[in-house]
């Protein structure tokens, strides 16, 4: 340990590891994952080690990845809700683990829903 | 360390590794891996919470689900339900005692227990953990020394925690800066930091859950100690009983060697410091700074006469720098966010917060760190939630065998060093020890002169026999054949060994039975003329009588073990008292609330 500079690299990194016991909700995102028998049968386990994968690979340090378990259109399945701070719920659904890296990218990182996922496009 | 999405805290601190929290983590460990969740789901050993009433506890994040209790049975129900499907198991989550308010989602801080803390000292117990250095790291850690040996001068850092107002928190109460400076202007080759973790007052064990739950920030305060005042080395005592606070200390001296936070040269600069652990074998005297650095250089722990201090002549006979664990705790803070930030909180003469050890007879026994300041009634009622049983609060010992026990009336003194020396006790090390009315407080102030003349070191005269002849005095008292002028005898005693003995240990063991008799002199006059005891706690003093509410279902002669109770079905029983051994399994078994203790 030289300098401060190695120090904050170690904080920063560790950080990103340990945010999700973070108690301000404020400035957390959430991803959550549908992850009843419905949503398992129908692949959510893949889905939701992508998300971790993923906002990994990003460095996302103020996201979380969590579940619930099932809403009840298990025909949707998988289902996953992405809460960004101060906004109003995305749901997507029949979600697959390639779509996850366009969702993180477009919607987490850039603040724009991937329309042709969600919910509303499915049901259209 | 991997990214995961769940991560499963649980408590290792001594008090829930002994309910069973050891066991907890393998089962977790091993149900996590047969549901395959092992890459999703981390188990972390922290430092201790502080509700250890409610132990062993077990936090589940990034929800903040609090389970209270959890037992080992209890864990495949959390990883299949909670875990793997996402749904809380209800029944395990913490209950508060008083609004029995169920703990629903996120922050710890909702609870009563732990809204009206304030955790600096504690404030990564629990939170990290304590054997992963990077999580100190990741919660500012080695920031403070970083920042005090690379853009401050050793002046600075001794201002900085002189303009603070912290003062020692191990029971003096004498400002650290202070300490610091006396050290720095002492002349000499070699100068030592020492850290006092031979935590004895019974009932305290704030310093011990420091080094289990953030041993870093010792380690951290002792470094930037050792660059303020010029010493190169330190030394942590601390007691043999305090197996897992030596092993997390040990882990974490090695892991700041091995990223150069202790060693040669840290940060670049010119400053090297090195830390050693001693063990205690866990004598009360060597809490006091001299028997304690006696002690370290090998020798018998016994006290030495001051002058000279140890800031001038103390570990091998070099000046010597000696702060408790606890203001340890407080250092990395200060330097890191100021002295004006420390001042805001607490009153004027004392600063900070401080770390109260709640126990005896309240609800929630446990760890607590409140602002300098906060009336003795929030911490008992509000925090520790009152007194179980529905019984009356009668007194609460602070400061240990030091300290002395304050009344009812004095509820809402506010807690700070010269509030309670003021009222007839004393910060001490911060143990709390809550009493009902059950409690005798002639016996209390019996109980700690039995453990201070056991731990008496026999060196001088004033303690080592003064303080026996007064617990003969105490324990005649309590067996009923007290008498007229032994109030006196206790009181003049007392004072002659406050005011005679070498060390603190002898200066301050009178004061539980000064206290009591200032506050519950009553009680002391009721045993010695009327030989009762008001509390019916001291058995010798003690009647068990049978009232007119015996129905005569002869429950209570049959359990009795002396065979003193008789009497006929439907009639009323009669006690022979000279038989009786006052066990009190008469007064269990009766249904009819007849039997009755005068």
């Amino acid at each position: 340990m030289k300098s401060l500079a190695e120090l904050q690299a170690i904080r920063e990194k560790t950080l990103n590891r340990i945010n999700l016991r973070k108690e301000d909700e404020n400035e957390t995102v959430r991803i959550v994952v549908g992850m009843a028998t419905c949503g398992i049968a129908a692949g959510a386990r893949p889905v939701m080690l992508s998300f971790m994968e993923e906002t990994e690979k990003r460095g996302l340090g103020n996201v979380t990845v969590s579940q619930t378990g099932c809403i009840g259109m298990c025909r949707l399945e998988p289902m996953v809700d992405v809460y960004l701070p101060g906004q109003e719920k995305v749901t997507y659904v029949h979600v697959k683990p390639e779509m996850v890296s366009r969702i993180v990218a477009e919607h987490i990182v850039n603040g724009r829903p991937v329309e042709e996922y969600t919910i509303g496009a499915a049901e259209k | 360390m991997e990214i995961y999405r769940a991560h499963v805290l649980c408590c290792g601190g001594t008090g829930c590794t002994s309910s069973g929290s050891a066991q907890l983590i393998e089962r977790f460990e091993q149900k996590i891996a047969e549901a395959g969740l092992e890459k999703e789901v981390k188990v972390i050993r922290t430092g201790c919470f502080g509700l250890c009433e409610a132990g062993p506890v077990v936090i589940v994040y990034p929800e903040g689900t609090f389970y209270s209790r959890v037992r080992v049975e209890d864990v495949d129900e959390i990883v299949s339900e909670h875990l793997l499907k996402g749904r809380k198991v209800q029944h395990l989550v913490y209950t508060d005692h008083a609004s029995h308010e169920q703990n629903a989602n996120k922050s710890l801080n909702d609870i009563n227990f732990y809204k009206h803390q304030k955790r600096v000292a504690l404030r990564n117990c629990g939170v990290i953990d304590p054997e992963n250095i990077d999580e100190y790291i990741a919660f500012d850690g080695y920031m403070a020394l970083e920042k005090a040996l690379t853009k401050m001068t050793r002046e600075e850092v001794i201002d900085e925690i002189l303009k603070s107002g912290l003062r020692g928190r191990g029971g003096g109460g004498f400002p650290t800066g202070l300490k610091w400076k006396f050290t720095y202007n002492s002349q000499a080759d070699q100068k030592y930091v020492a850290c006092n973790a031979d935590e004895g007052d019974p009932g305290a064990f704030m310093d011990r859950s420091i080094l289990e739950g953030d041993p870093h920030a010792v380690i951290e305060a002792m470094a930037i100690a050792g660059y303020a005042i010029g010493a190169s080395e330190g030394y942590v005592y601390v007691r043999a009983e305090y197996p897992i606070a030596v092993k997390r200390l040990e882990i974490a001296i090695n892991q700041a060697h091995e990223y150069g936070l202790l060693g040669k040269n840290i940060f670049g600069t010119d400053f090297s410091f090195d830390l050693k652990i001693r063990l205690g074998a866990g004598a009360f005297v060597c809490g006091e700074e001299t028997a304690l650095m006696r002690s370290i250089e090998g020798k018998r722990g016994e006290p030495t006469p001051r002058p000279p201090f140890p800031a001038v002549k103390g570990l091998f006979a070099k000046p010597t720098m000696l702060n408790n664990v606890e203001t340890y705790a407080n250092v990395p803070q200060i330097i890191l966010k100021g002295a004006d930030w420390f001042c805001e909180m607490g009153t004027e003469k004392s600063k900070g917060t401080k770390v109260f050890a709640l126990g005896g007879k309240i609800n929630n026994t446990g760890l607590v760190e409140v602002p300098m300041g906060t009336p003795l009634r929030t911490i008992i009622y509000d925090i520790g939630g009152g007194i179980p049983n529905g019984k009356a609060f009668k007194a609460v010992q602070t400061g240990g065998p030091s300290g002395g026990c304050l009344p009812a009336e004095l509820l809402d003194t506010p807690v700070d060093y010269d509030n309670l020396i003021a009222a007839g006790s004393m910060m001490g090390s911060g143990g709390m020890i809550v009493m009902d009315e059950d409690n005798c407080m002639v016996d209390i102030a019996r109980f700690f002169l039995d453990f201070t003349v056991d731990e008496s070191c026999g060196k001088c005269a004033p303690c080592r026999i003064g303080t026996r002849r007064m617990l003969e005095i105490l324990e005649r008292i309590v067996e009923g054949k007290g008498e007229e002028g032994d109030i006196e005898k206790l009181e003049n005693l007392a004072n002659t060994i406050k005011a005679t003995a070498l060390c603190g240990l002898g200066q301050t063991a009178p004061n539980p039975v000064l206290s009591t008799l200032k506050f519950f002199r009553h009680e002391y006059e009721a045993h010695i003329k009327e030989k009762k005891c008001p509390a019916h706690h001291c058995q010798k003093l003690l009647q068990y009588v049978i009232t007119d509410k015996c129905r005569g279902c002869t429950l209570c002669s049959k359990i009795c073990p002396a065979g003193a109770i008789t009497g006929s079905v439907k009639e009323m029983h009669h006690i022979d008292t000279a038989k009786c051994l006052k066990c009190g399994a008469c007064i269990e078994k009766c249904r009819f609330g007849a039997i009755v203790k005068i």
